[in-house]
């Protein structure tokens, strides 16, 4: 079995993609910012699924660094799959742009680029899967989180660009829009059980997807409903709607 | 938020917390009132505390498994599908489960579960080798036959009142495969499905479906389940490549409450004949596979809403064998008496338990459940009564409503954990709303 990357691993959906994946038997490579507390994932992976799992440095708003980082790799993942993300507070990045613009290269320009210097390795060598985890938010700009929303809509159209142009090299690029996920982004928020998926079903519909080859996917479907109606709302409505 | 148990009664407004290190799990216990839960399948309130709710789901890593002896050292958060994901393919199977595997292996020490097997292996105790306890003072302390013994046989049973369970080693049971060969008596009445369960207690696995509905001389009629690990040469021959994996059932879910109207006595008594008569066309031997057989309620996402927002109650007792047949009787005749049939109806031959405060000991137990209304409250009193009557005891993980007087009266061990845990100062320190309820 060839090994699957997940970039920005503490996260609950980064944990459940790579329980996901080892419970196939991919050995995993697990990398994140400071990989310290990175070790009780790696034996506990290790203990579940009897795969092996190796640690990697890695800071996704180090541009400079992505091409060492994936060249250094022990070996060019199969699959690699970004949930590198971070939200911040919409009301602090109104207030500070060195705040916003965090907030932009952590979910757009970070894992933008990384996952493009991997297909690009992918392409040299004929085979391989990007997978990038993007959000709803990303689908249509809101005044409740427009700063993070504006960066997942970079980061679509750039997995929607990077899919057209690796198709005809044989690399797979798979988008998942999650909507409400109970993890430590949505903790302490009230959201509508019917729209809010556990950590292992992202995980699992990601595999299934991949193994579909599927371009983009909700992982809930009922969020594609939501954000089609939401999406056709005319502006001259939408911008005086609180949604 | 609003919290309840899998009963979705008694609902309360709830401080909750879910802490992802030890640092933050020991300041969140300091606060006091602390309960500790974990997939919050326990029916009732007891992994509720108003002020001081501790979700374990962030403690769910598995930390060694020893592939010769079958052990696991894992995180209290830790479910047990994920153990059976893990390991059967491995050839390891739970000692010990419950009636569904969606329990964290905290949660299933705190309550102390009980399978199909007990009355020959016991509860989950049996396989618990130590404990990893956190105190109020966020002190950790190992526990087990041989170190802190007394702490380890107040833990298990003891409803998260000892300690926050952090982590445990529990022994796992070698299998050869992931199917059961289960053989289905129809019996016509209580006295037969005692004979049937008296009959076969070399059998591994067994447990009855009873139709409570039934009255007069088909009082108690039941199917009685027996089952065993199924051996390599009986499994469905399309299914012999790999005979520890077994084909994935299809996951259902309830996605909203049902109406309140819709389970009502008839549909139950309908639904209960309906039971009775398919099964007893299929009794006979069958072979299926470990998911249907242990945990045929599972793939029925969130069937807790079958009941609707009011919820519903179990009541689980246990009699001793001596009153079994007796009380048995009583509380069945009350119950059809009552018009209140039971939807699932489950009677149990227990074997012995030696623990401290553990709810099996050997006779029979019977569990029900109500969907909560006037009526079915109503009814409850009657079968504390009759159970108090017989030298019965109470389920604590199952309970939501008893009152702390039956419980002194049915267990004198409960008096004696208070006493235990008002000298060491835990009881502001650990208190679940129930806990508060039955005064422990």
């Amino acid at each position: 079995m060839k090994p699957v990357l997940i970039l920005g691993a503490r996260s609950d959906i980064a944990r459940a993609t790579a329980h996901a994946f080892a419970a196939l038997g991919h050995p995993i490579q697990l990398a994140a910012r400071g990989t310290d507390n990175l070790e009780a994932d790696k034996i506990d992976i290790e203990t579940r699924f009897n795969v092996a799992v190796t640690l990697h440095d890695f800071d996704a708003t180090e541009i400079e660094s992505h091409p060492t980082f994936v060249d250094g790799l022990p070996e060019l993942p199969e699959i690699a799959v970004s949930a590198v993300g971070f939200m911040g507070e919409q009301e602090e990045n109104e207030r500070d742009v060195v705040a916003a613009a965090k907030v932009m290269r952590a979910n757009f320009e970070g894992p933008a680029l990384v996952l493009g210097v991997l297909a690009d390795r992918m392409a040299a060598r004929g085979t391989g899967t990007v997978v990038g985890i993007s959000s709803v938010a990303g689908d249509r700009g809101r005044a409740s989180n427009y700063i993070y929303g504006s960066a997942k809509a970079g980061f679509t159209a750039y997995l929607s660009g990077l899919r057209n142009h690796m198709a005809k090299r044989n690399i797979h690029v798979l988008t998942v829009l999650p909507g409400f996920v109970n993890t430590t982004m949505t903790e302490g928020l009230e959201t509508p059980e019917a729209l809010t998926a556990e950590p292992a079903e992202v995980g699992e519909r990601i595999v299934n997807a991949v193994k579909k080859r599927r371009n983009i996917i909700y992982v809930r479907r009922v969020w594609w409903w939501v954000m089609t109606i939401i999406r056709n709302i005319p502006e001259a409505i939408f911008k005086k709607l609180s949604i | 938020m609003i919290l309840s148990g899998w009963g979705n009664f008694p609902k309360h407004i709830a401080r909750v917390r879910a802490p992802r290190l030890e640092a933050e799990l020991k300041a969140a216990i300091a606060d006091g009132q602390a309960i500790a839960r974990g997939n919050g399948r326990s029916y009732g309130d007891s992994a509720v505390s108003i002020s001081n709710t501790i979700h374990m789901r962030h403690f769910d890593h598995m930390l060694s498994f020893d592939d010769d002896k079958g052990v696991l050292v894992a995180e209290a958060g830790v479910l047990l599908s994920d153990v059976i994901d893990s390991f059967l393919p491995r050839g390891w199977f739970p000692m010990v489960t419950p009636g569904t595997r969606l329990i964290t292996l905290g949660g299933a020490i705190a309550s102390d579960v009980h399978g199909k097997n007990h009355h020959l292996d016991g509860s989950f105790r049996s396989c618990v080798r130590w404990i990893d306890l956190m105190a109020a003072d966020g002190s950790i302390t190992r526990c087990s036959r041989n170190e802190n013994a007394e702490l380890f046989g107040w833990t298990i049973g003891g409803m998260g009142l000892t300690g926050v369970i952090l982590r445990c080693a529990i022994q796992l049971r070698p299998v050869q495969t992931a199917w059961m060969r289960q053989h289905t008596i129809s019996t016509q009445n209580l006295d037969e499905a005692i004979a049937a369960f008296e009959a076969n207690l070399d059998k591994p696995y067994s447990v009855a479906w009873i139709d409570c509905a039934a009255k007069g001389d088909k009082l108690g009629r039941s199917l009685v389940i027996l089952a065993n690990h199924a051996e390599p040469g009986e499994v469905p021959v399309h299914c012999r490549k790999n005979v520890l994996k077994a084909p994935k059932r299809k996951k259902r879910s309830f996605w909203f409450h049902f109406p309140g109207f819709v389970l009502n006595p008839i549909t139950v008594r309908l639904f209960n004949a309906f039971y009775y008569f398919m099964g007893s066309q299929g009794s006979g031997h069958a072979v299926v596979d470990w998911d249907s057989y242990f945990y045929p309620l599972d793939t029925v996402h969130g069937w807790n809403k079958m009941y609707g927002k009011r919820g519903f109650m179990q009541f689980q007792c246990v009699l001793p064998l001596a009153t079994s047949r007796e009380g048995l009787t009583k509380l069945l005749q009350a119950i059809s008496a009552s018009g209140q049939a039971s939807f699932l109806s489950v009677l149990k031959r227990f074997g012995p338990q030696d623990s401290p405060l553990s709810f099996p000991m050997a006779g029979y137990t019977l569990a029900l459940d109500f969907p909560n209304t006037a009526k079915a409250r109503a009814l409850m009193p009657k079968l504390d009564a009759i159970t108090l009557e017989h030298g019965g005891r109470f389920y604590l993980a199952k309970d939501s409503r008893l009152p702390a007087d039956t419980l002194a009266t049915a267990d004198p061990r409960a008096a004696d954990f208070a006493a235990w845990r008002a000298e060491r100062g835990l009881t502001t320190q650990f208190a679940s709303a129930q806990s508060e309820r039955l005064k422990l």
